[in-house]
């Protein structure tokens, strides 16, 4: 009798040291301002995660060192996706309601922030999108915003691009059909580059992570274009560079926001140089905050920061610009303040949030140079 | 035969008496009402939504264990079964909502709210729910349906065949649907505009399907389940389960047995097929989901694979108790600062464990429970222990969590190849039983304390 | 095709790797980054004068059709050389060894890191002549021992259990070297490029013409760039052909091999026939690996561009080597390079005539059209399990 009640009592023990733990589990610091990030730091897209939470982890270190939001520091919790959409549902989902964020920074990838933007829709949990370019993230949901721009004004810069500054009459185009975010950039491009007169030489699709890119650059190569659009990543961009010019292909490639990672230049090497990418910064762009935050980024993480960091940057910035004007913390008041963000002079440009909660502002368009990116244009929004 | 325990004992057959037959069918609906009326608003979202991911994990390892576990085939593509009944059933929901109710945006009553927060009366169940059910069925129909195309063929081989086609069938369904299909329409004008025949072209492709309403609930999910490991119990006992574990103990014999092998090998494929269709259509329509088929290829159905054989081939409440287990961990790992704790739990049971084992050894008696106790107790030391490294190092141990999850299944997979439950049930395994018998064994061996 | 004044005669075109398209310097088409080969400088000059003679000008139909068969021979020879590795251990233990695609994307970054350590790439560092072999030979050294570490490890322990569990485990494996892959003291997460190892220069050059300019300055037709045969993937096909002879030979003429052979057929039997049946499964499984690094090391200098460890992309080329060896035949050596130049070929021309999207679709959709009228595979027998 007696050992069957001690084993009562070691698992009656278990159960409350359990719930012990749990309790101490809780109790964390109060008067810290909670926000969320939710972004990839494992799996095929890591290095999106990791830069982007570089650019937050600097913005909410320089916060704090301020004095923070009236004396209270801002923590940030930062949940691992893995690059699927049900893990960052869930980890959004964590991060609103166990963690009680006040806001939520996230995704890179389009499907994940449209996973993540759906859990703070019905939570009225305000979001921010670092650099989620697909137009379907924030339609329809008033808690999500951006703060980049998006697919169709990339187009548009890339299609500008190529009629004024390169003067090309035929483009082809090699995208990636696996991405939306590829064939939002084509479809643009296309129609953009159309109807300023130019004639489309090649239309190639690709489905990511596909290595050899022969067969379609074959074809491209027999309409003889004057450049090749390749909306992709800087993967793919990287070995189809290398392909084209073993191929004979000499005439520049041209990129989106996709090509932007300094693994880019040490895929491609050579065969990438004298190619373009448009951009939400370069990094050696003049301007104070670029050189400020460049400099600041590179002291801590020992790395020129891409496009994604200074959007991750960027991003909380407004968030915090966002928390001082609002009347209060709770999810609406914070919105509506975030939705007020106007004329926000960020690293990747003046930031205003339009109707759609979108950003607008302006895009670069950089060259590789001896293996790294090199101011070439700035392409301004047309003013609707 | 691992089964031949359980043959002497008469279990519920298909062809029940119909009031014994439908009643754990109803029981079942029943608790997963009240559940969702009772339990549901006293649990955080976040809870809320692991006990819904729970359910939909257990929907389909367990219609997996009626493949890989009761008849011994091995199909990898279980997470493409998945994909066709999420994306038919989200189809059917999707635009049939916006052709009946004009909108796509959640119209369903309390069952199908995940919300604790919703304004003013809502009635318990409404067209919006009768759609849901029925696009669930039909998703899961049309799963089924591919399962007749894909088992025929292969199931007339061996079972390593069935796996390398049924990876095949996933790949295909993936790619299919990323590159042949386009985003979701969104303006109601254009919907209405457009003929129904062309609705399964825009699905999203690869950005996936975005609008879905989230009609998942406890209710659905857990009812749903329920219904499955009902359905799958009584398979198991009947003499259709007797056939599908004479295959799989020894295909050459069940044939010159008479059972026809192939009929039944098929049968118990489009079977799993059904419920993991109807799984999918669950997770479709589940809040934080972006139904995307890029998610549901061979590492999905890999997942799936590992909760069905860490629960034990063939074992219902094994490959249940397998999917809670999986589901949990994850986010466990997630926040190692809470791990630290670990200690508290793995103290006791290490130090109970030595206690109970050394009772045990004196008095002669069974040493494997407390064994079972100091090893579970040294896991959550272990992982306590990691977990305070990284914290005192300052790091992220979130990053090495997939490392963990290989490391413990090659571990576990070695060190219990039988599973957890191996083919026995939960209740089989007289686990109240077993410890009574235990603790009586202890006072038997030195003969005093007898009443 | 042809442009006017130019001359046809084989004579005339000998030395046309020099003066191509009108006199441009050849050393453009030797690609950006390919450093000086040592010894191959002084070999590759006479190379395009035994193996091309002559430009030839082809139609644009069959110039598209040769460099896909060119490409699918190359990329299908790698194929093979996976798919060997999964055939063997079907083999002998009847289960598929999930972990063999991530001990090939091992050997393809274990060939990266030794390049970056050496310093070699880019114009500055160019690689010795010799740098190729010696990283191919760390890269199966390295993969041999991880592949014997994984089985004894891994599988051995599972021997008697059922065949599923050791599948699990596999998987178990595979997941683990993914994510060790990823960590940031080993291979991190970042795509890398590699330099190219093998001595790289153009052997042939076939089709195209240069642009045509009318007398008013017009452009008439524009440049079109030729099918380049180039030395950098004859060498790569050559090393699979070769290692393949090798492994054929292997297990078809030696001691060993018939051991090998032996205990695929019966394990039983052949212990009791004093064949140390442990020994020659770590044998099977060293020689896998080795041969999935070569191919790792191969691709590597194929495709420059590196994937990161745990990508997709990896899994899926693993799985397509291991459609060839279903495709050629399961458990048998031959049929599994058949089946990988088979894949190859139909992944290219599928790629090329009837389009890139579906290219898995191709591939998985041949592997059923085999299982359902030829089950054992085109080299197999099928196998109809008899008491």
């Amino acid at each position: 009798m007696r050992t069957k009640r001690s084993v009562v009592g070691w698992m009656s023990a278990a159960i409350a040291a359990l719930a012990v733990a749990g309790a101490t589990g809780m109790v964390s610091a109060q008067d810290t301002i909670k926000v969320g990030h939710y972004g990839s730091m494992t799996g095929k897209e890591a290095t999106f995660g990791q830069s982007t939470d570089n650019g937050i982890k600097l913005a909410v270190e320089e916060f704090n060192a301020a004095g923070g939001f009236n004396g209270r520091k801002v923590e940030v919790i930062t949940y691992d996706t893995k690059g699927e959409s049900s893990e960052a549902g869930k980890a959004v989902t964590r991060l609103v309601t166990s963690d009680k964020v006040i806001a939520v920074l996230g995704e890179v990838a389009s499907t994940l922030s449209l996973a993540g933007g759906a859990v703070c829709q019905e939570k009225g949990v305000p979001m921010i999108s670092p650099s989620s370019t697909n137009p379907a993230v924030t339609r329809g949901r008033d808690y999500v915003f951006r703060v980049c721009f998006i697919d169709p004004f990339q187009g548009l810069v890339v299609a500008k691009f190529a009629h004024e500054n390169l003067k090309a009459k035929k483009v082809a185009v090699l995208y990636d059909q696996a991405q939306t975010y590829s064939k939002g950039l084509r479809d643009e491009f296309k129609k953009h580059f159309t109807a300023m007169g130019g004639t489309i030489s090649g239309d190639e699709a690709y489905s990511s992570g596909d290595q050899d890119f022969s067969a379609q650059l074959g074809k491209i190569r027999s309409g003889a274009p004057d450049a090749i659009f390749v909306p992709g990543y800087y993967t793919e961009a990287g070995n189809i560079a290398l392909q084209a010019r073993k191929l004979g292909i000499k005439v520049p490639l041209l990129g989106g926001d996709g090509w932007d990672s300094e693994q880019l230049a040490k895929i491609g090497g050579e065969a990438i140089e004298g190619c373009y990418y448009s951009n939400h910064y370069a990094p050696d762009q003049k301007g104070e905050l670029v050189e400020a935050f460049v400099k600041k980024y590179q002291s801590k993480f020992g790395a020129t920061p891409d496009g994604l960091a200074a959007l991750g940057y960027d991003a909380a910035n407004i968030l915090f610009d966002a928390m001082k004007r609002s009347k209060s913390l709770g999810g609406k008041d914070l919105r509506d303040a975030i939705a007020a963000t106007k004329d926000f002079k960020a690293v990747t440009g003046t930031i205003t949030l339009d109707k759609n909660r979108d950003a607008q502002k302006s895009a670069v368009v950089v060259e590789m140079k001896g293996g790294k990116p090199v101011y070439a244009a700035t392409v301004e929004p047309t003013k609707k | 035969m691992a089964s031949a325990g359980q043959i002497e004992k008469p279990g519920p057959t298909l062809m029940g008496s119909a009031a014994i037959g439908w009643l754990p069918t109803i029981a079942i609906i029943l608790a997963a009402v009240i559940i969702q009326i009772t339990i549901r608003p006293m649990l955080g979202d976040f809870y809320a939504k692991v006990l819904l991911d729970i359910g939909v994990n257990i929907v389909l390892a367990v219609s997996l264990t009626m493949v890989n576990g009761f008849t011994g085939q091995f199909s990898m593509g279980h997470a493409a079964f998945m994909a066709v009944g999420g994306y038919t059933a989200a189809t059917v929901m999707y635009y049939g909502s916006f052709r009946l109710f004009g909108e796509a945006s959640m119209a369903g009553g309390v069952l199908s709210s995940m919300m604790s927060d919703r304004e003013g009366p809502v009635p318990y169940f409404t067209r919006g729910d009768l759609l849901f059910l029925a696009s669930t069925l039909f998703g899961g129909l049309v799963a089924a349906g591919c399962g007749y195309l894909v088992g025929l063929p292969s199931l007339r081989l061996r079972g390593d065949y069935l796996a390398i086609v049924t990876l095949g069938f996933g790949e295909i369904v993936r790619v299919l649907i990323q590159a042949l299909t386009t985003d979701a329409l969104y303006d109601a004008d254009e919907i209405a505009a457009t003929p129904v025949y062309q609705f399964p072209k825009y699905i999203g492709g690869a950005l996936g399907f975005s609008g879905l309403p989230f009609y998942n609930s406890l209710f659905w999910s857990l009812g749903l389940a329920g219904l499955t490991i009902l359905t799958a119990y009584r398979i198991k006992s009947s003499t259709f389960g007797r056939a599908f574990l004479s295959i799989r103990e020894d295909e050459i014999a069940a044939e010159a047995m008479g059972v026809n092998t192939t009929r039944y090998k098929v049968r118990a494929f489009v079977i799993a097929a059904f419920f993991a269709g109807m799984a999918g259509a669950l997770f479709a329509h589940t809040s934080g989901v972006q139904l995307n088929a890029g998610e549901l290829g061979f590492l999905k159905s890999f997942d799936i694979i590992i909760m069905v054989v860490l629960g034990g081939l063939g074992s219902i409440s094994g490959a249940a108790f397998a999917a809670i287990i999986l589901t949990i961990l994850p986010e466990l790992l997630r926040q190692p600062a809470f791990l630290v704790h670990g200690w508290i739990v793995a103290v006791p049971l290490i130090a109970g464990g030595i206690a109970l084992r050394m009772l045990a050894a004196r008095r002669r008696a069974d040493t494997s429970i407390p064994k079972l106790l100091i090893g579970f107790g040294v896991a959550v030391a272990l992982l306590a222990i990691a977990a305070a490294i990284a914290r005192s190092r300052d790091i992220d141990l979130g990053r090495y969590r997939m490392i963990f999850y290989a490391l413990a299944l090659i571990v576990i997979m070695i060190a219990r190849p039988q599973g957890l439950l191996s083919v026995r049930e939960i209740w089989e395994r007289g686990l109240w039983r077993g410890l009574g018998n235990w603790v009586r064994s202890l006072r038997r061996e030195t003969g005093e304390a007898r009443p | 095709m042809n442009e006017p004044g130019r001359p046809e005669s084989p004579g005339e075109g000998a030395d046309s790797h020099e003066t191509r398209h009108g006199g441009r310097p050849a050393r453009v088409f030797t690609g950006p980054g390919v450093p000086d080969p040592g010894l191959f400088s002084r070999v590759a000059p006479l190379l395009p004068h035994l193996v091309a003679s002559a430009r030839y000008h082809l139609p644009p139909v069959l110039e598209l059709f040769l460099q896909t068969l060119l490409n699918g021979l190359a990329v299908g020879s790698l194929y093979a050389l996976i798919a060997l590795g999964y055939t063997m251990v079907y083999g002998i233990l009847k289960f598929i060894n999930f972990a063999h695609s991530d001990v090939f994307v091992l050997g393809a970054w274990v060939s990266y890191e030794v390049t970056r350590i050496a310093g070699w790439g880019g114009p500055d560092h160019p690689a010795p002549w010799w740098a190729g072999i010696l990283v191919l030979i760390i890269a199966m050294f390295t993969c041999a021992i991880v592949g014997f570490t994984i089985e004894r490890g891994a599988y051995k322990p599972l021997r008697r259990a059922p065949r599923l569990n050791v599948l699990i485990t596999a998987i178990g494996v595979s997941l683990l070297l993914q994510n060790l892959g990823q960590l940031d003291f080993i291979f991190g997460t970042r795509p890398q490029g590699m330099p190219t190892l093998l001595p790289d220069r153009v052997l042939a050059e076939i089709g195209g013409h240069p642009a045509v300019v009318g007398p008013d300055g017009v452009v008439i037709a524009n440049e079109v760039a030729p099918v380049l045969v180039r030395l950098v993937d004859v060498v790569g096909s050559a090393t699979a052909l070769l290692l393949m002879f090798v492994l054929d030979r292997l297990v078809f003429k030696t001691k060993m091999g018939r051991a090998m052979r032996a205990v695929s057929y019966n394990p039983g039997t052949a212990a009791l026939m004093g064949i140390p049946v442990d020994r020659i499964i770590s044998i099977t499984f060293v020689i896998g690996a080795t041969l999935a690094a070569a191919a790792g090391f191969l691709y590597s200098q194929k495709y420059s561009g590196l994937n990161q460890p745990a990508a997709p992309v990896w899994v899926l080329l693993g799985l397509k080597a291991f459609v060839a060896a279903v495709v050629g035949g399961i458990g048998n050596i031959r049929g599994a390079m058949l089946g990988g130049i088979l894949i190859g070929l139909l992944e290219f021309f599928g790629a090329t005539y009837i389009g890139p999207e579906l290219k898995d679709v191709y591939v998985f959709g041949l592997l059923i059209l085999v299982l359902l009228f030829r089950p054992g595979g085109i080299l197999g027998s099928a196998a109809v399990e008899k008491v």
